[in-house]
């Protein structure tokens, strides 16, 4: 089991230097290297300057050296728009993206789970055709429509939840949370929804088929044939055995779901990272774009460790090894 | 001893492997419906430049004091009738939506198309070969499927800028992986089949055994995956257009007509956002209902 | 040949299936009786409707499939008529059922003791769960599992199929049902382990008085197990009996036939006897006798269906041209 852990943050590691690799080649190949550390404002003198200063005219691959060695100080430069580390600007708004983000995945087991049972259990009814049906359309759906919209119905229109921002922070373990106010609820509503569409429609399609294969297989028969309640039937032997290839998948999507919320930030005026990504490209702002693909890179990767492990440990064919006779 | 002529029960000569597909597929009403509105929508953008009211990407002909007019005005002029209403240029949205409905297709169908031949060429041959260069690809997979679409082609659009061809290149980029590993797990199946193993025997050549035994094989989950690919795709370039680094203003497309909406809808001005989106979600969802039904009847595993 | 009423009387059972192509008579009049510890062979071959006969009296055939007719009488209930409530309190206390792949019988993702104890406290909420935990273990080492208190921790996978199959008796026995059947339990394992599960088997439902229903394809082993067999036939029982009476002179043609067609050693040398032709397909039976078209008796009278008759004292055949002479 060790070994096993040891073995992927080695791989880890190794994806992240790659990554770190790939994102400093792709920046400075494309643009001249010196606008990633200054201005673009600045006038020849200066430019010149810093190109010596900063050791711009060396090889580059001694570059990428200095950039790694300062990116493992947290150094990935400053931002030109607000002037401050640009690793510190998406750390402080980080808190936001991941709450939004949680919030999403939560309402998608909450709601999809329940749904996607019953219409595994009883797929003839005209219930399940249209939980079906309507599955197909929550991932056909596309997320900044659906944003629009909701900000249309239910900010304009009705009046009843706010279109833009984030709602009142309590401040719990040195990180602020909205979701712990009436307010910070109020507007997280809307955007977790909107985020969390797709993701509900992906974990009843998930439940449906799961419970289609696995309530046909003979152990569930076999319970039923100790004479079980229908309910236990159900919450335990279906339940346990789809939950594991759900919760791995819900676990990688929790990657695509935190880079996703770069377009519900946006409508939503959400102050994550994602929404501080799209002004920073729009405006050019590298240093920043830079710490924003490195720390999102960092954290898929990061989470690919976490779901890995966590499915080692639940299913218990992988943990406790093959069989003994 | 009475004769082996009874006749073997349950088979019937007429039905071909196609028929039973195609029988199966229109069962559903829900996919028969789908697919109607996906012929709609590709007759649709075929035919946008003739059966649009008005060249909404001609200049000339727009009018700005047409601008922002509700559903079923007439222009200033006369002319024709704005049956979606204009934008804030003076477009008819009914034509705008028509020609973003074609470049969607495009997009979706060339980049998807790419990525189904890359992908496949690259599975096959993982497959087919084995050894470190099927390591080597099947690696490279998993690394861009760890990594959310979305975040691939910000990154290659942040860095390659604005353009068609560039939005197709990172779409084909984001693509290219899924079908790789669809096609090298159903080849990986197929290759161990004896009828592979036959034409071996022949000394058929590899690219022939590959292309001429193994694909056609490998085809029922490949079709799967490229229509839910195509939304994807279609899905994706209006997210991207949506949020400004997707196709230049110059080119029609439903995201940008969205965007454009956005900063209107505060005053009531609805119709901008609201017929682009629902036109975006008819096309992605004809086609994912069709992907859907298809995968249903094309999946062996749920053939009782 | 006691005369006490039956602990279970199949009466004229039909379970059909409603699919898309047809309607598949699994099950199209089956009576058979079980006495009280007795060991009955229900013996076929595949899609002969044996599994299906078994599900019906467990009350466990899913859509599309129902029982349409018939009685099943079990302690003085009717077991074809009764709401799934007063099924379900029966399943596990008083008739159990194993089936034939272990590897699939047990769930993968629960541990022995949770599976076992739960078989027991559905029907007895009032034990404890370390009382029912203590059962548990007993019934384990009941059945040949060494160890037991290791094993109640342990996942189904880090136990081989014999081994599993044993868990699943164990679970079957645990509340000391009236009724067992056994659903070709030993088909998948090897022949050796075979044995040594038809011995557990044998042994638990001597001591318990347990009666069994033994449903298999294979003759030899009904033959060293059962009281009394029952030869099943394209949905229908075709002979029925004392078991040395059936094996040692077969009355219905099929019977005669299977016997014969299994190779053994006097025979050696001579070619193997084989019943031409195929079963019928269940969704296209054909009229009267459904072992007609590869019967080498047959003639014009089997175009209409016997009835099941003793042809000879205890010893029932439904076939009008019965073999009465003793078997080769």
């Amino acid at each position: 089991m060790t070994v096993f852990i040891l073995r992927r943050l080695m791989q880890s590691a190794v994806v992240l230097v790659v990554m770190s690799a790939l994102v400093f080649l792709g920046v400075f190949a494309i643009g001249n290297p010196v606008d990633i550390l200054i201005s673009p404002q600045a006038d020849q003198a200066e430019i010149a300057r810093a190109t010596a200063a900063l050791g711009l005219d060396k090889p580059l691959w001694e570059q990428y050296f200095v950039f790694l060695a300062n990116a493992l100080h947290g150094n990935l430069g400053n931002s030109f728009v607000f002037n401050e580390p640009s690793l510190t600007l998406i750390v402080q708004r980080l808190p936001a993206t991941l709450e939004l983000a949680f919030s999403a995945m939560v309402l998608a087991v909450v709601l999809g789970l329940p749904l996607g049972l019953y219409s595994g259990l009883r797929p003839q009814t005209a219930l399940s055709r249209l939980i079906g049906a309507g599955s197909i359309l929550g991932f056909s759906l596309p997320t900044f429509w659906v944003g629009i919209m909701l900000i249309m119905v239910f900010a304009v229109q009705l009046g009843w939840l706010p279109s833009t921002g984030r709602g009142a922070t309590v401040r719990v373990l040195g990180v602020d949370l909205s979701c712990l106010t009436w307010d910070g609820i109020k507007h997280l509503v809307l955007p977790a929804i909107n985020l969390s569409l797709s993701r509900i429609a992906l974990v009843i399609r998930l439940a449906a088929s799961g419970t289609r294969e696995v309530v046909h297989m003979d152990y569930v028969k076999f319970a039923r044939a100790k004479g079980l309640r229908p309910s236990r039937v159900i919450l335990v032997h279906v339940l346990g055995n789809i939950l594991i290839p759900i919760v791995t998948v819900l676990g990688l999507e929790t990657g695509a779901v935190i880079a996703f919320s770069v377009v519900t930030e946006t409508i939503f005026a959400w102050p994550g990272i994602g929404r501080l990504i799209i002004s920073s490209i729009a405006v050019l702002d590298r240093p920043v774009i830079v710490a924003y693909l490195m720390m999102t890179v960092f954290l898929v990767i990061l989470i690919n460790l976490l779901v890995d492990i966590l499915y080692s440990v639940l299913d218990p064919r992988v943990r406790y090894g093959e069989a003994r006779a | 001893m009475t004769a082996l002529t009874e006749e073997t029960p349950g088979i019937d000569a007429g039905e071909t492997p196609l028929r039973y597909i195609l029988a199966d597929f229109f069962a559903s009403k829900l996919a028969v419906a789908g697919l109607v509105a996906l012929g709609a929508i590709i007759f649709i953008a075929l035919f946008a430049p003739w059966i649009s009211p008005q060249n909404p990407y001609d200049l000339g002909a727009l009018d700005l004091l047409d601008g922002r007019l509700p559903p079923g005005s007439a222009a200033a002029d006369g002319g024709i009738t704005y049956w979606l209403g204009t934008d804030d240029q003076g477009r008819d949205m009914l034509s705008a939506i028509f020609y973003g409905l074609r470049t969607s297709l495009i997009v979706g169908a060339l980049s998807a198309g790419f990525a189904l031949v890359i992908g496949t060429t690259l599975g096959l041959i993982a497959a087919y070969i084995g050894g470190r260069v099927e390591t080597l690809i099947m690696r490279l997979v998993d690394l861009q499927l760890s990594f959310p679409a979305i975040l691939v082609a910000l990154i290659l659009l942040a860095l390659l800028g604005h353009g068609v061809a560039k939005i197709i290149l990172a779409l084909v980029v984001v693509q290219w992986a899924y079908f790789a590993r669809t096609v090298r797990a159903s080849a990986l199946v197929e290759r161990r089949k004896e009828y592979i193993e036959a034409a071996r025997c022949l000394a058929l050549s590899d690219a022939r055994i590959m292309l001429h035994h193994l694909l056609p094989n490998c085809l029922p989950p490949l079709i799967v995956v490229l229509t839910v690919q195509v939304a994807h795709a279609i899905a994706l370039e209006a997210t991207l257009s949506f949020l400004g680094i997707g196709l230049p203003i110059t080119e029609p497309s439903l995201g940008l007509l969205i965007a454009n909406g956005f900063e209107y809808m505060m005053s009531g001005k609805y119709w901008i956002s609201l017929f682009p989106g629902v036109a975006l979600l008819v096309a992605i969802m004809s086609i994912n209902l069709v992907g859907d039904r298809l995968r249903d009847v094309l999946n062996p595993r749920l053939q009782r | 040949m006691s005369t006490a009423v039956p602990l279970l009387a199949v009466e004229d059972l039909r379970t059909h299936f409603f699919t898309r192509h047809g309607i598949v008579k699994s099950v199209d009049g089956v009576s058979l009786e079980v006495r009280r510890g007795e060991v009955l062979g229900l013996v076929g071959e595949s899609g002969c409707g044996k599994t299906v006969t078994g599900f019906s009296i467990m009350g466990l055939v899913d859509p599309p499939g129902r029982i349409v007719g018939g009685r099943i009488l079990f302690e003085g209930e009717d077991l074809a008529g009764l709401p799934e409530e007063r099924l379900r309190a029966l399943r596990g206390e008083r008739i159990a059922m194993i089936f034939q792949d272990p590897m699939m019988t047990l769930n993968p993702v629960l541990r022995i003791e949770t599976q076992m104890t739960e078989a027991i406290r559905a029907h007895h909420p009032e034990v404890s769960q370390a009382a029912a935990r203590r059962r548990a273990r007993d019934a384990l080492s009941q059945v040949g599992i060494s160890a037991a208190e290791e094993r109640l921790a342990a996942y189904p996978h880090q136990f081989s199929g014999g081994m599993r199959q044993r868990v699943a008796i164990a679970i079957a026995l645990l509340n000391r049902p009236a009724l067992l059947i056994a659903d070709e339990p030993t088909t998948a394992l090897d022949v050796t382990i075979q044995a040594q599960i038809l011995y557990e088997v044998q042994k638990l439902c001597r001591e318990s008085g347990t009666a069994l229903i033994w449903i298999s394809h294979d003759l030899a082993v009904v033959g060293g197990l059962a009281d009394a067999v029952a030869v099943m036939y394209a949905g229908r029982i075709v002979e029925q009996g004392p078991v040395d009476d059936v094996l040692d002179r077969p009355l219905h043609p099929y019977t005669r036939g299977l016997i014969g067609s299994v190779p053994s050693r006097n025979r050696r040398g001579a070619p193997l006897q084989q019943i031409p032709g195929m079963a019928p397909s269940p969704l296209k039976l054909p009229e009267g006798c459904s072992f007609r078209s590869r019967c080498p008796r047959a003639d014009a009278d089997c175009i209409e269906m016997p009835e099941l008759s003793a042809v000879l004292p205890g010893h029932l055949a439904r076939c009008v041209h019965p073999h009465l002479e003793a078997s080769p």
